[in-house]
This record gives structure tokens, C-alpha cells and sequence, in this order.
């Protein structure tokens, strides 16, 4: 298992190396002066020369990436343009609300979808089942800032019940953090329940047309226990892959729904580094996602190990 | 990654043979989910193509005298240049007097054209990408290691620095939408051809010494089509959700062109007092996507039952 | 092991409800700033947050009331000589840096040294000056050598870079590097480790600071904070701003976009301020790079400018603003209808000839737009189709605000990165006389972002600033304006009501002021 697991973990480098490779080029080919940009002011031209040559942009690309990527290695990821801050600083403090959010979406989801798809496979071609399926169809058709501003308008405006926008740090109590994520988690979480639902659903009927199902119900065992002992222990596989999936998703769905309820996180820094142009912290954050993506996807890897002892790596 | 498991179930698959094509089609369409979400589509699809006859004006006509009309009003618009028409807007107008109606059904043509293309382009790449992997071993493994990486940048975040790199035209939101599809695309071309590879009629023309050409496109592509018009719908519903989402954000289509996106983005500064520019889009575009995701359930469940299984 | 976690998280959301809000024993103003705050050198950038946050932690030597009138702030006694070309100034007593540190002339001249380098009035400023001298640690003396009309005017002026003072060693970073310090004299203290830039910039009250006797009156009088903090919180979305202080999370909106006035008007909780009075708009061109460095596509482009329509779309409502042709605002001096071509109202036909006539190519116009700075982003659609419809090929890009203050910097082609036309706004001080409005140059590429080259203008402004008497300068005012309109220089758009929102009955005590001031502003 030992072996299995560096394996595992070498396998990813390539992968990292093309993420950066990826990251790095995406900026170094677009058009437009990256020098430029930060001048501002005073566009003179030893100031953009001055510039362009404490960014290393005058040397040859290969001599840039090595640069880069060993500033990477060594933890660096650069300056932002605009803000004059290290890019992991400023991800350093926006990166509690968007784990908080994360987190909670994925608890959220986990929690509602997996009943929702074993109940929607136990009554499989009913109209409980149709129904669920149907809502889940609409769940992931509906975009995700769409429902948000609905939400706000009926729970926060109407109801005034939560709190409309922002984010309430932890070191500043839990009631407020819990109040200001619900509304911006349940937002995520319907469209992860959505796909969670259909998947799981499609999994655990697969596995209750399998033999040991009849020879459960044959033992007299009670229909719960053939369920989650049985069907969905089997079903275990799929999910948690398409949970591992999610996560990119679910980066995504972040980015919009910090924006509308104006939570300061990572997807929000990402729009405003989008918007103006600074590099080094899209670039940055870019990287950060995608080594969580990885992350992510090698543990479901290992957890196939716990959940499926059939496999041997 | 779950290659093992992948494979085992996807050998369970019988290859298409041609005598059952006229009952197949028959039974695609006797579907009732390809009835409703193709239905559905048909109609958006004509009411986009047929826009200019439905009762609207130039979608990026704008009369600031007439912002902020609740839905349902009559009255004149008076065009920048003198022009005064009377017009019934139906769904109301946005803050600088642009009719809803208009822009959404011109935004139609927009969000169904982006969907498509974006669908074309994916599985065009995908389709080579896969090909070409999974039939010379020796470049799948640099290959496939290239697409986990396209595939570990989150896509939103891959769309949105392309756009604010290369701007924001049509050509670039395609592109910067169909990049990160690729890469499933190309797994599910992959595991289709490894399947189909190691059958024997594979292993008999190989031998006979068919041209690689004949061989993919005779007997490996027709096992694939199925699974990829599926996966097309779905790319394609997906496109059209992305695209949006980064007109809202700010970083899609230019801002005057009449996208679905774009109306919501324009309209979200006043949701609480006018909600119908946000909600009437927001209604054609999740029926759209919807329609579109209901077909490729529908597809999926006549064509190719197994392909869950396919697809991580 | 399972009911210990849910004890465990049970208690934890017990305490984290029951748990006593710091906030009953300070008091925090929370104000929504108008756009998000990332420079935070102030001769770096002319954008009125960057005032707000300069009045807030500088101060000045001299302040302007609510009546226009200059008056001392830390100065103290001030005279001149009968010429006016020598000055000497003896700063009042009490004045102290947030570190401690009293303040001297010493940091006062290399303030305004470092001031005089970037804003125009004061590069015009020190040229006429001869010397400018510490006699002692509270005294200074300026001597010109050529008459200026405005040195007071200069010293107190709230239009783009106010003349804010520093501590010596901050004000002798070179002009071309950011300062990275924020220590200032003013009423505020600028918390530098709670600065979270797109989330939000906290102040506290500079308990130490000696305000002057009078009350306090535009940027002049005594400056009194009567709250213990200040919190900017950056909310770009003004729905998600609406819902704030509806809801009581925030306590002022420092610029309501019209689009949500009658939502507010209509809100029981919401009053409207005057926290700065009324302000223009105006459209400029760029006369340095191709097509509008051709001055006759520049005023074709000045031509299809229809007022109303424009003013309309960006302000909704009636009462919230009104057309004015001449660049200089209503109700002020040199005020006057004397505009050339310009008339404010749309003329397509007669741009459509002069574009003919000046031989347009079809060259693409880059018109920069702020997509998501709700008080400037529905002006450049109608802009863009105006121009369109006289036949101008129109390219108009989105970014967001700091990106567009960082674009217009730039001198390429606007195919190579650069720009055509942009909209700003401006404030009543900002373009009350023709050496405030900085945009009004004719110096080439070492005027304002425009860059226009007319010698005629600058020469009409140096007699401006030379001659003695009112009417003399009231008629070059009129001459001055003609002359914008004939080399294209920008066109206004039309007068605006700044509203500021705050929540009723628990706000109180706004100082209205040419930029936005937060001390005088009490909260319960």
C-alpha cells in the first residue's frame, strides 16, 4: 500500500508541471503590456523599461518559465501588480471564507444528496423518483447567481432572516459566520445536489440489481440496512469520484456566488485580478486551485483503498 | 485514474451494427425525454431564428426615456436618431430602455450558437485527442497526463484568463469555453477505442494490414458516435451556463451585444425593485439548459445506457 | 466519541450566539467608499477615493469652506507682500504626526516639493516660485518670481491632488515610487495591518489630534471625529450595498447610484446626505494618437454628444440632474454660454459631414468602460451608440475602474493598448476656474490624460493666472472655454446630485464638503 501511495503521489508531479507550464504560457501569450499596466501614471519611457526588466520580460521565455517555476518551488508566487503585496499574502487572507464556504457546501451537499439519490434508487420509476430527478435537472440549469438573488430576495429582504451580504470571521464568533454562509452554501449546494443525487441514484440502483441484494432481503435483514450496508457501501466508488470531480465545479460556482453576496474570498480576488489584468495574482491563484483539484482527486484515489477492498493497487 | 474499473464496464458494450439503425431511430424519438427537451429546443430554436418577426425592435436600440418599464407596458420608443415606435414590451425594458423581449430572443441566437460550437469544437479536439491516444500507446501516456492538466484548472477559471487575456470577442469566449471540455471528451474517445481496440474484428484487419485511417473511421469512430452526441449535449448545456456566468461576471461577450448573460449582468444592480431583467432571462436561459440536459438524458437512455460508466 | 463532537459543536454555537458584540463599546462608522481603495500613494492618482482617504489621514495647510473661501487650517498667521510675490506662513500650534512627532516646515516644504512635482497646478507653482524656505521650525517663506494669482488657491485646493502633508522622510521618496508609509497629521489614523485591499480599509480617531476652534465647514474649520473607527467596506455590487444598509451592516453609501435613488427614497430606514455637492460629467477625447489627433474627427465626435440622453440613462430621475454646455458648472462665475459648436445637444448630420470632410477611415474608437462602476457605467453604451450613429467605428471595452485609471495612463495607439475616450466625473471644485479643471491642458504629453497640444491654450492660461483683476479673468475664463470646445479638448455631459445615503436616525452631523469628509459625522 506503501508502494501504491508513492506511486500515487509521483504520478502527480507531471500533471503539476503541466498546470504550470499551462498557467505560465496563458499569460506570457496574451496581448497587451503587462508592464504597461502597472506604470500607470507616469508611462515615460525609462519608467517602462525600468519596469519590464524588474519583471524579467525581456528575457527569453524558457529563461522566464525557469524563473517562475523556481520561484514556485521555493513558495513565491510573485508580487501583484496592483496591490504591491506578495500574490500568497493577499491569498493568505482571503482564503478562510472560501474553505469555510467549500466546506460547508460539500457537508451540505454530502448530506442532503446522498439520501435524496438512495431514496430516488429505492423507489426506482416511481413518481418520487421522476420527481427528485426532475428537480435535480432543473437544480443544475439554473444558474447559480440566479438562484442566489432569489434567495437573498425571499430569506434576507423578505423574511429578513439572514444577514444579505458578506462574511463574518470566525475570530469574531461563530453565530455570525454561520448566518452570513448559510444563505451563499444552500445557494452551491442545489446545484451540487443536483448532480450528487442523479449519481448517486444511478449507482445505487445499478447495485441493488446485483445478487447480494436478493441474498440480504432473502436473510430477512430490514430494508435500511440493505440499503446503506449494502447497496450504497457498493455504490461508494462512483460517488466519491464524482465528488472528487465536484470540487472543480465547485471552484467554479464559488467564483459567482462570492460575487453576489460580496463574500471577500478567493473567487471575488479572482474576478478583480481578472478584471484588472494583474497577472501574477491570476496566475497564483490559478495554480492554488488546481493543486487543491489534485489533491482532492489523489485522496478519493486512496479512498478507494478503504472503500472498495477488491481493489489492489 | 479509475482506468481499472473504467475498462471492466465498458467491455460490456456491443458495437452498433447498421441493420438496427431504422428501429434505433425510431426508438430515440418514441423517447419521452428526447420528445420534451428536443421539443423545447425546437421551439427556442425558431423563435431565435425567426426573432426579427416576433414583435421586437433592435436589440441594442436603447431610449434612456424609456428605462425601467415594468413588463406588460405600451408606449413609444424614441430611438436615438428621432425614430418613434410604438412597441408593446412585453417583458419591460432595462435601465437604458432596451426591450427585454428583443435582447432575449436575439440572445437566443447568441447562447444556442455559443452551446453549439462550443460543443463542435470540444469534441472535434476531443475526438482527435482521443483518437490518437488511445490507438498509438506510446504518446497516451504523454497525452493523457496533458489533459489531467488542462483538466485540474478549475474551467471557470481557465475561461475567465483567457478572455481577460485575448478580450472578449466570440471567437475567444468559444474557445476559452471548449478548452477545458477537451479533455473528457477525449477520456471518453479514449476508453472507447482501448474497448474496441482488443476485439477481434480490430485484430483481423490489423492484420489484413488496413490503413490505421480505414481502421479508425471504419470500425472505432461508429462505436464512439453515440456516447459523443450525448456528451454533446451536455457540453453543450454547459456552454451556454458558462457563458452566462461570465457575462455576468463581467468578462464575456462585449457588453452591447444581446446575450442572456449580459442582460442579467446589466440588470442585477436593480433586482430589488426591477426583477424582471434578471428573471425573464434567467427563465429562457435555465429552460434552455434544461431542454438541452433533459435530450441528453433522453439520448443517453435509448442510445447508450452504459454511458455513466464511460465518462468519470 | 459522537456525543462528544456534538456537545462539543453545540456548545460552540451556543457561545458563538450568546457571545458580546464588541461593537456596543466602540463606535465604528462603516461607509461604503465609492470604488474599492489600491493606491494608496496620493500623487499617484487622481481618483476621489484616494481624496477621501488623503482628507482623511493628511491634513492641509489651508481648507476651503462650504462658501469657496479659503481658509487656514494648519496654519496659523499668514501675510504676503503687497505684490503678493513674497509669502510668509507660521503653521498653529498642536499639530503632531500619528507617530508623535511634532510637525515642522521641514516636512512641510518637502511635501509640497514632492506635491509640486506630479499635480499640475503645482508644477506651475513651484516654476513661478523662487525659493520656498524653512526660517524656523514653525515658520516658512515663499518667494515667487513670477506673479501667481493662486497660491492660495493652490495650497487649499481639493481638486485632484490635493497638497497633503507628510512627514519629511515619507515626502522624500522620489515621485516615481510609492510611498510606503501612511503616517500623516490629519484626524484620522490609518490602520495599515487591517487593511484588507478589496475587502476593506479601517481608520481610527487620532485622539490626539487639536482641532481648530471654528465649526467645521467644507475642508476648512475644526475637524472633530466623533466616532472611535472607521470602517470602509468595499461592496462593489450596489444591490449588495442597498441590502447593506437596509439591513443595518453598513451606516453611509458614499455614492448612491441613481438607479437605486427611488429604491431608497421609497426605504423608511434611508435618508439622503449632502455630503458633497453637486458634480459634472465629461466626456475626453484622446488627442494624442489616431483618429481624434485629427481636431476636426475630435469635435465631430464633441458633435454627436447629446446631453439629455446621456445624463438620463447614467441619473434616471429629473431631479437628479440637469444640462449644462459650458465647462464650467451653474451658479459659478465663469459660468457662460458661449461654446463654440459645442451645444450640448445631439447634431448627427453635421458630424456626419465633418467626418466626411476630415477624411475618417473607419478607424476604430476605443472607448473605455467601467462595467461595474455603477455611478460611470451608463454613459458608454449611449456614447457609443451616439457615435456610431454618426459613423464612428466604436470599440468599447469593459474593465473595471482601477483598470480603466491604469489604461488611460496610456500613450500607444488604442490599438496597441491604449484608448480613444473615456467618461469622468467630476466635483463642483474641480472645474470651478480654468487652472483647477486639470484635464484643460494644451502642454502635449506633459498635460493631462488626453494629451492635447494647443499653444493657444496654454498661453490663455498663463495670462489667466497673471492678470489682477476679476473682470479680466472672467473674460479669459470665457476665452479659455471657446478654446477647449475648438481643440476638442472633452465635452461635458451634463450636472449631477451626488446622494449619499445613510441610515436614518443613527447617522447624523455630515459635513458637506467639495470632497467627501467623515469627521463632524456622528453615530448612535
Amino acid at each position: 500500500m506503501f508502494s501504491f501511495l508513492v506511486r500515487r503521489i509521483v504520478a502527480i508531479v507531471p500533471v503539476l508541471f503541466v498546470i504550470a507550464l499551462i498557467v505560465f504560457m496563458m499569460t506570457r501569450f496574451a496581448p497587451g503590456d503587462p508592464a504597461a499596466a502597472i506604470v500607470g501614471n507616469d508611462a515615460s519611457a525609462e519608467n517602462l523599461a525600468r519596469v519590464r526588466s524588474n519583471l524579467g520580460l525581456n528575457d527569453s521565455l524558457p529563461v522566464q518559465f525557469g524563473r517562475w517555476g523556481w520561484q514556485l518551488l521555493q513558495g513565491s508566487l510573485g508580487e501583484s501588480f496592483f496591490l504591491k503585496k506578495p500574490v500568497s499574502e493577499l491569498i493568505g487572507q482571503r482564503i478562510e471564507p472560501t474553505f469555510a464556504l467549500t466546506v460547508m457546501t460539500l457537508v451540505m451537499t454530502v448530506l442532503i444528496a446522498v439520501p435524496l439519490g438512495v431514496i430516488a434508487a429505492w423507489r426506482h420509476g416511481g413518481w418520487l423518483d421522476r420527481m427528485l430527478m426532475g428537480l435535480s435537472a432543473l437544480g443544475f440549469s439554473v444558474p447559480a447567481f440566479v438562484i442566489g438573488y432569489v434567495l437573498i430576495w425571499i430569506v434576507a429582504l423578505r423574511w429578513q432572516l439572514l444577514p444579505v451580504q458578506g462574511y463574518g470571521r470566525i475570530s469574531d464568533g461563530i453565530g455570525p459566520w454561520l448566518s452570513h454562509l448559510i444563505l451563499p452554501a444552500t445557494t452551491l449546494s442545489i446545484i451540487y445536489v443536483a448532480l450528487i443525487a442523479r449519481v448517486t441514484r444511478a449507482a445505487v440502483a445499478e447495485a441493488m440489481t446485483e445478487d447480494y441484494i436478493r441474498t440480504a432481503r432473502a436473510k430477512g435483514l430490514s430494508e435500511t440496512r440493505v440499503l446503506t450496508r449494502h447497496a450504497l457501501a457498493n455504490a461508494a466508488v462512483p460517488i466519491v469520484t464524482v465528488i472528487g470531480i465536484g470540487v472543480a465545479l465547485l471552484i467554479g460556482g464559488v467564483v459567482v456566488t462570492e460575487s453576489v453576496f460580496a463574500i471577500p474570498g478567493l473567487g471575488s480576488l479572482t474576478v478583480d485580478a481578472v478584471l484588472s489584468r494583474d497577472f501574477p495574482l491570476i496566475q497564483g491563484i490559478t495554480l492554488l486551485f488546481s493543486a487543491v483539484y489534485v489533491a482532492v482527486n489523489l485522496m478519493v484515489d486512496i479512498s478507494y483503498l478503504v472503500l472498495d477492498p477488491r481493489i489492489r493497487y | 485514474m479509475t482506468d481499472v474499473r473504467l475498462l471492466s464496464s465498458v467491455m460490456a458494450v456491443e458495437p452498433l451494427v447498421p441493420r438496427r439503425r431504422r428501429s434505433l431511430l425510431r426508438r430515440v424519438i418514441s423517447n419521452w425525454s428526447v420528445r420534451l427537451g428536443g421539443g423545447v429546443l425546437c421551439v427556442l430554436a425558431a423563435a431565435a431564428l425567426f426573432a426579427p418577426w416576433l414583435g421586437t425592435i433592435d436589440p441594442t436600440a436603447m431610449d434612456p426615456g424609456s428605462g425601467n418599464l415594468l413588463p406588460g407596458a405600451w408606449g413609444d420608443f424614441n430611438s436615438l436618431d428621432g425614430d418613434v415606435i410604438p412597441h408593446w414590451f412585453i417583458m419591460g425594458t432595462d435601465s437604458l430602455g432596451r426591450d427585454i423581449w428583443s435582447r432575449a430572443l436575439f440572445g437566443a441566437r447568441v447562447s444556442i450558437t455559443v452551446g453549439i460550437a462550443v460543443a463542435l469544437l470540444a469534441h472535434v479536439l476531443g475526438l482527435c485527442v482521443g483518437l490518437t491516444a488511445g490507438y498509438f500507446h506510446r504518446i497516451d501516456g504523454i497525452v493523457m497526463r496533458l489533459m489531467d492538466g488542462v483538466m485540474a484548472i478549475p474551467a471557470i477559471l481557465f475561461a475567465v484568463s483567457l478572455v481577460a487575456l485575448f478580450g472578449g470577442t466570440l471567437l475567444v469566449v468559444i474557445v476559452a469555453i471548449a478548452v477545458p471540455e477537451i479533455p473528457r471528451v477525449a477520456r471518453l474517445v479514449r476508453s472507447v477505442v482501448l474497448s474496441v481496440r482488443e476485439e477481434p474484428y480490430v485484430e483481423a484487419a490489423i492484420a489484413l494490414d488496413t490503413p490505421t485511417w480505414k481502421i479508425l473511421l471504419r470500425h472505432i469512430l461508429p462505436n464512439a458516435v453515440a456516447p459523443l452526441i450525448i456528451q454533446g449535449t451536455y457540453v453543450c448545456a454547459s456552454a451556454i451556463l458558462v457563458e452566462a456566468i461570465l457575462s455576468f461576471l463581467g468578462v464575456g461577450l462585449p457588453a452591447e451585444m444581446a446575450t442572456w448573460g449580459n442582460i442579467m449582468a446589466e440588470g442585477r444592480s436593480q433586482f430589488n425593485q426591477f426583477p424582471h431583467n434578471v428573471l425573464f432571462p434567467g427563465v429562457f436561459l435555465a429552460l434552455t439548459v434544461l431542454s438541452v440536459n433533459v435530450l441528453g438524458d433522453g439520448l443517453r437512455d435509448t442510445l447508450d445506457p452504459k454511458f455513466n460508466k464511460r465518462t468519470e | 466519541m459522537r456525543y462528544v463532537l456534538t456537545a462539543f459543536l453545540f456548545g460552540a454555537l451556543i457561545m458563538g450566539v450568546t457571545r458580546p458584540s464588541l461593537a456596543q463599546e466602540t463606535k465604528v462608522l462603516r461607509v461604503v467608499p465609492q470604488s474599492d481603495l489600491k493606491i494608496l500613494d496620493p500623487i499617484w492618482t487622481t481618483v476621489f477615493v484616494m481624496r477621501n482617504h488623503g482628507y482623511a489621514i493628511y491634513d492641509t495647510l489651508f481648507g476651503v469652506d462650504a462658501e469657496g473661501q479659503v481658509r487656514p487650517q494648519m496654519v496659523g498667521e499668514y501675510s504676503s507682500s503687497a505684490d503678493h510675490m513674497k509669502w510668509s506662513f507660521a503653521l498653529r500650534e498642536g499639530l503632531h504626526f500619528h507617530d508623535g512627532k511634532p510637525v515642522t516646515s521641514a516636512d512641510v516644504i518637502q511635501s509640497l516639493k514632492r506635491w509640486g512635482e506630479r499635480d499640475s497646478l503645482g508644477q506651475r507653482l513651484f516654476a513661478a516660485m523662487a525659493s520656498i524656505q524653512a526660517k524656523d521650525d514653525a515658520t516658512f517663506e515663499m518667494t515667487l518670481k513670477q506673479p501667481f494669482g493662486l497660491v492660495l488657491e493652490a495650497l487649499s485646493k481639493p481638486a485632484s491632488v490635493p497638497p497633503f502633508i507628510m512627514p519629511k522622510s515619507v515626502a522624500e521618496t522620489p515621485s516615481d515610487k510609492q510611498i510606503d508609509s501612511y503616517i500623516g497629521s490629519g484626524p484620522f489614523i490609518f490602520k495599515v495591518d487591517e487593511y484588507r485591499p478589496g475587502e476593506r480599509v479601517v481608520y481610527v480617531k487620532n485622539t490626539k489630534y487639536v482641532p481648530r476652534n471654528e465649526p467645521a465647514s467644507g475642508t476648512a474649520g475644526g475637524k472633530v471625529v466623533k466616532v472611535d473607527r472607521m470602517e470602509w467596506v468595499i461592496l462593489t455590487d450596489a444591490q449588495t450595498q442597498t441590502n447593506a444598509i437596509t439591513n443595518g451592516e453598513v451606516d453611509l453609501i458614499e455614492w448612491v447610484p441613481a438607479d437605486q435613488y427611488l429604491a431608497l427614497k421609497n426605504n423608511p430606514k434611508i435618508d439622503f446626505a449632502n455630503l458633497v455637492p453637486k458634480g459634472s460629467f465629461a466626456l475626453h477625447l484622446n488627442r494624442l494618437v489616431p483618429p481624434f489627433n485629427n481636431v476636426k474627427i475630435a469635435q465631430a465626435a464633441l458633435m454627436t454628444v447629446s446631453q439629455e440622453a446621456l445624463m438620463r440613462a447614467q441619473m434616471v430621475h429629473k431631479d437628479l440632474y440637469n444640462t449644462n454646455a459650458s465647462i464650467y458648472p451653474t451658479g459659478t462665475p465663469y459660468n457662460s454660454d458661449k461654446t463654440s459648436f459645442f451645444t450640448g445637444k445631439p447634431q448627427l448630420e453635421k458630424a456626419r459631414a465633418l467626418l466626411k470632410e476630415a477624411g475618417y477611415q473607419n478607424e476604430p474608437v476605443v472607448l473605455l468602460y467601467p462595467a461595474n462602476f455603477a455611478v460611470l457605467n451608463k454613459f458608454p453604451p449611449v456614447m457609443a451608440a451616439l457615435l456610431k450613429q454618426a459613423g464612428f467605428n466604436v470599440d468599447m471595452q469593459s474593465m473595471d475602474w482601477p483598470t480603466l485609471v491604469a489604461r488611460r495612463a496610456m500613450k500607444n495607439p488604442s490599438t496597441q493598448g491604449g484608448w480613444n475616450a473615456f467618461i469622468t466625473g467630476w466635483n463642483i471644485p474641480d472645474n470651478v476656474n480654468p487652472l483647477f479643471y486639470a484635464p484643460i491642458t494644451g502642454n502635449g504629453e506633459k498635460g493631462w490624460f488626453g494629451w492635447t497640444t494647443d499653444e493657444r491654450l496654454e498661453t490663455l492660461k498663463d495670462e489667466f493666472l497673471a492678470v489682477d483683476s476679476e473682470a479680466q479673468r472672467k473674460a479669459l475664463a470665457v476665452r479659455i472655454q471657446e478654446r477647449v470646445y475648438d481643440a476638442a479638448v472633452l465635452a461635458p455631459l451634463g450636472e449631477y446630485k451626488q446622494l449619499t445615503a445613510i441610515r436614518k436616525e443613527a447617522i447624523g452631523g455630515i459635513v458637506t464638503s467639495p470632497v467627501g469628509v467623515f469627521w463632524g459625522i456622528t453615530k448612535n
